[in-house]
């Protein structure tokens, strides 16, 4: 069996088990598994923002909150889901561009600074405007959406719903990265001279990479809205940030399945731990410490090492896709 | 509000004292923070943890019965093993060949498990912490000022005056400024910039030892504290110019007196606001910070 065939077997049985897993579940169980596939969904955007196109973000979690309270007050409102959906992607991914030009101008570590103190910016005018957000008090009753005649109020219903975005946006995501738009986020990544040498737009491609992420980042906090049925500003503090940050790098940034796996990691893996108790989390600040020393490429990067060793015709193919 | 204009130039003087003070406390922290960076290119996301732990070092040799000055002492100490050596040698040094993000990962991660750490293993509640003065005000000319400020004032300016007199006039002090401004020329004139880099990491842990002990009375000791300390230690450094100690000092002490006045006369709720922005402006129209020099962008 090539590595290629490996790893269709392993997609295919992922996606038995994900269709599959809400009938030997309790309703908990299937609230987890939605929750993941949110999470990842803004995961993957952030991994389009970082991993493709190389530009730190610490803001993603205050796109999650723009998504989920856009969302919230809307269909409260008795606006359709689908209008609130599309809203908070358009409104991330203007938001996003915007942010985006600090990023023309500044790199690195001062990026990671900037969108740091916007993400804590978003966050207080969460708590602070309760005119518009409730304040601490969040908001309530936030209906979940009826989809051709159907409603979604089920958990499971809402978990099939949930599962059929990720699909959507991860086939977008592999289009996306195989495109030349694609192609050229990498290059700005990998050296943003030599790409504008080649005539690559870098100053366009980067503040798409952020508009793009960004606004993957809405539809995950539309969803999240609609999934917990209640929004206040708690979760889209900057600690949301650096788990998602976290999460994509754990998994593989710049690999397509990376932020699955980060978010298997953070978000079920706890789930299934549950005797480690409080102890789980340090025990993952230690696994990441120690991933990061012997693997920075993540647990995709270790997984391809481990394919590497097996026997020599199989690691031609052992080449994870960029 | 104001009766006349002599209690406004009172309030003002207590504020500016309050601002000092923790603006002190910042600058040490954001002064370690910025040697970490020159010497060997480490961001240190962990840096608000570094300023939350060795107050829980100094607790726990209380619990066993040491007396404050020696468990201070201990407390520092400890520090300087953990947060300076350990750290170098565990998680700095197998990073570093990886870049700049994996170490920044790393020690996002660091954080964490500190954060964690003293949680689990020595309680989520607030404990109190001995001041090092006596905990009363005196008054200076009808203002009301605590000794407690006082005391951190001065201690921060030992510390500092200390650290600058080292850096400047010692044989070491200077090796390590040519360290920092060019490994491998230093290298070639027989720096051993390897020891060097080392006393950056023990030179932070001390001063953050020391930040710690001096904040750490007014906050009380929450495992939770490394989150804004950090963020405060980060603008600082950014603030006053990443690349000079100089720099983190202004910065220090410009958010403390900034930040003390904003919580007094504009709103509390967005207090913690205003840091932020002065941060992102300052990136975005001046982002060698104020003091700084630009530094080249490497290709």
């Amino acid at each position: 069996m090539t590595a290629s065939a490996l790893r269709i077997a392993a997609c295919a049985v992922a996606a038995v088990v994900l269709i599959a897993a809400p009938f030997g579940l309790k309703p908990y169980g299937i609230y987890v598994l939605s929750l993941w596939a949110v999470t990842v969904i803004a995961a993957i955007g952030l991994n389009l923002t970082l991993g493709y196109a190389g530009q730190v973000s610490l803001a993603q979690a205050a796109f999650v909150g723009i998504g989920a309270y856009i969302a919230a007050l809307l269909t409260t409102n008795g606006w359709p889901f689908t209008a609130a959906y599309v809203l908070a992607f358009a409104a991330c991914f203007a938001v996003g561009w915007l942010l985006g030009y600090p990023a023309l101008r500044v790199q690195h570590h001062y990026l990671a600074f900037v969108t740091l103190a916007f993400n804590t910016l978003v966050f207080l005018m969460f708590r602070n405007e309760e005119w518009l957000t409730g304040g601490i008090y969040g908001i309530n009753r936030v209906p979940r959406p009826e989809l051709f005649g159907v409603s979604t109020a089920s958990p499971r219903a809402f978990y099939y719903f949930c599962l059929v975005h990720l699909v959507l946006v991860a086939a977008a995501a592999w289009w996306l990265i195989r495109s030349p738009w694609g192609r050229a986020f990498v290059a700005v990544r990998e050296n943003p001279l030599r790409a504008a040498a080649l005539g690559v737009d870098t100053r366009r491609y980067t503040l798409m990479a952020f508009a793009l992420g960004a606004g993957l980042g809405g539809v995950s906090g539309a969803l999240y809205a609609a999934l917990l049925q209640y929004v206040d500003p708690t979760p889209f503090s900057l600690t949301l940030s650096l788990n998602l940050l976290l999460m994509v790098v754990v998994g593989g940034s710049g690999y397509f399945l990376g932020p699955f796996l980060g978010g298997a990691v953070a978000v079920l893996l706890p789930e299934w731990l549950r005797f480690a108790q409080n102890y789980y989390l340090f025990g993952y600040a230690l696994v990441v410490m120690v991933l990061m020393v012997f693997c920075p490429t993540g647990l995709i990067g270790l997984g391809a090492r481990l394919v590497k060793l097996l026997p020599k015709q199989t690691a031609a193919a052992g080449k994870p896709a960029p | 509000m104001f009766t006349d204009h002599w209690s406004l130039i009172t309030d003002f003087l207590q504020l500016l004292v309050a601002g000092l003070a923790t603006g002190a406390i910042y600058a040490l922290a954001a002064i370690g923070f910025t040697l970490l960076w020159q010497t060997s290119q480490t961001i240190n996301f962990a840096q608000g943890e570094f300023v939350m732990l060795p107050a829980f070092f100094v607790l726990a040799a209380m619990n066993v019965g040491l007396p404050l000055p020696a468990a201070i002492v201990a407390g520092i100490a400890a520090s300087v093993l953990v947060l300076g050596v350990l750290f170098k040698q565990l998680v700095v040094d197998p990073m570093l060949r990886h870049g700049v993000l994996p170490l920044v990962i790393s020690t996002i991660a660091l954080g964490l498990l500190l954060k964690e750490g003293v949680k689990e293993f020595y309680g989520a509640e607030a404990q109190s912490f001995p001041p090092l003065g006596a905990d009363l005000n005196v008054s200076i000319g009808g203002a009301s000022i605590s000794v407690q400020s006082l005391v951190v004032i001065a201690a921060a300016v030992v510390a500092v005056a200390a650290l600058q007199l080292f850096l400047a006039h010692t044989r070491t002090g200077r090796s390590m400024q040519a360290t920092a401004q060019n490994p491998a020329v230093a290298r070639i004139l027989g720096i051993p910039v390897e020891r060097m880099i080392l006393y950056t990491f023990l030179i932070n842990a001390a001063l953050t030892a020391l930040a710690s002990i001096l904040v750490t009375p007014i906050y009380l000791a929450k495992f939770t504290n490394g989150e804004w300390l950090g963020l405060y230690a980060f603008i600082a450094a950014i603030v006053g110019g990443f690349n000079q100690v100089r720099g983190a000092i202004v910065g220090g002490l410009l958010l403390g007196i900034v930040d003390n006045f904003a919580a007094a006369y504009l709103s509390a709720a967005y207090r913690s606001a205003l840091p932020l922005v002065i941060l992102v402006v300052v990136i975005l129209f001046r982002p060698q910070g104020l003091l700084g020099r630009l530094e080249e962008r490497s290709v």
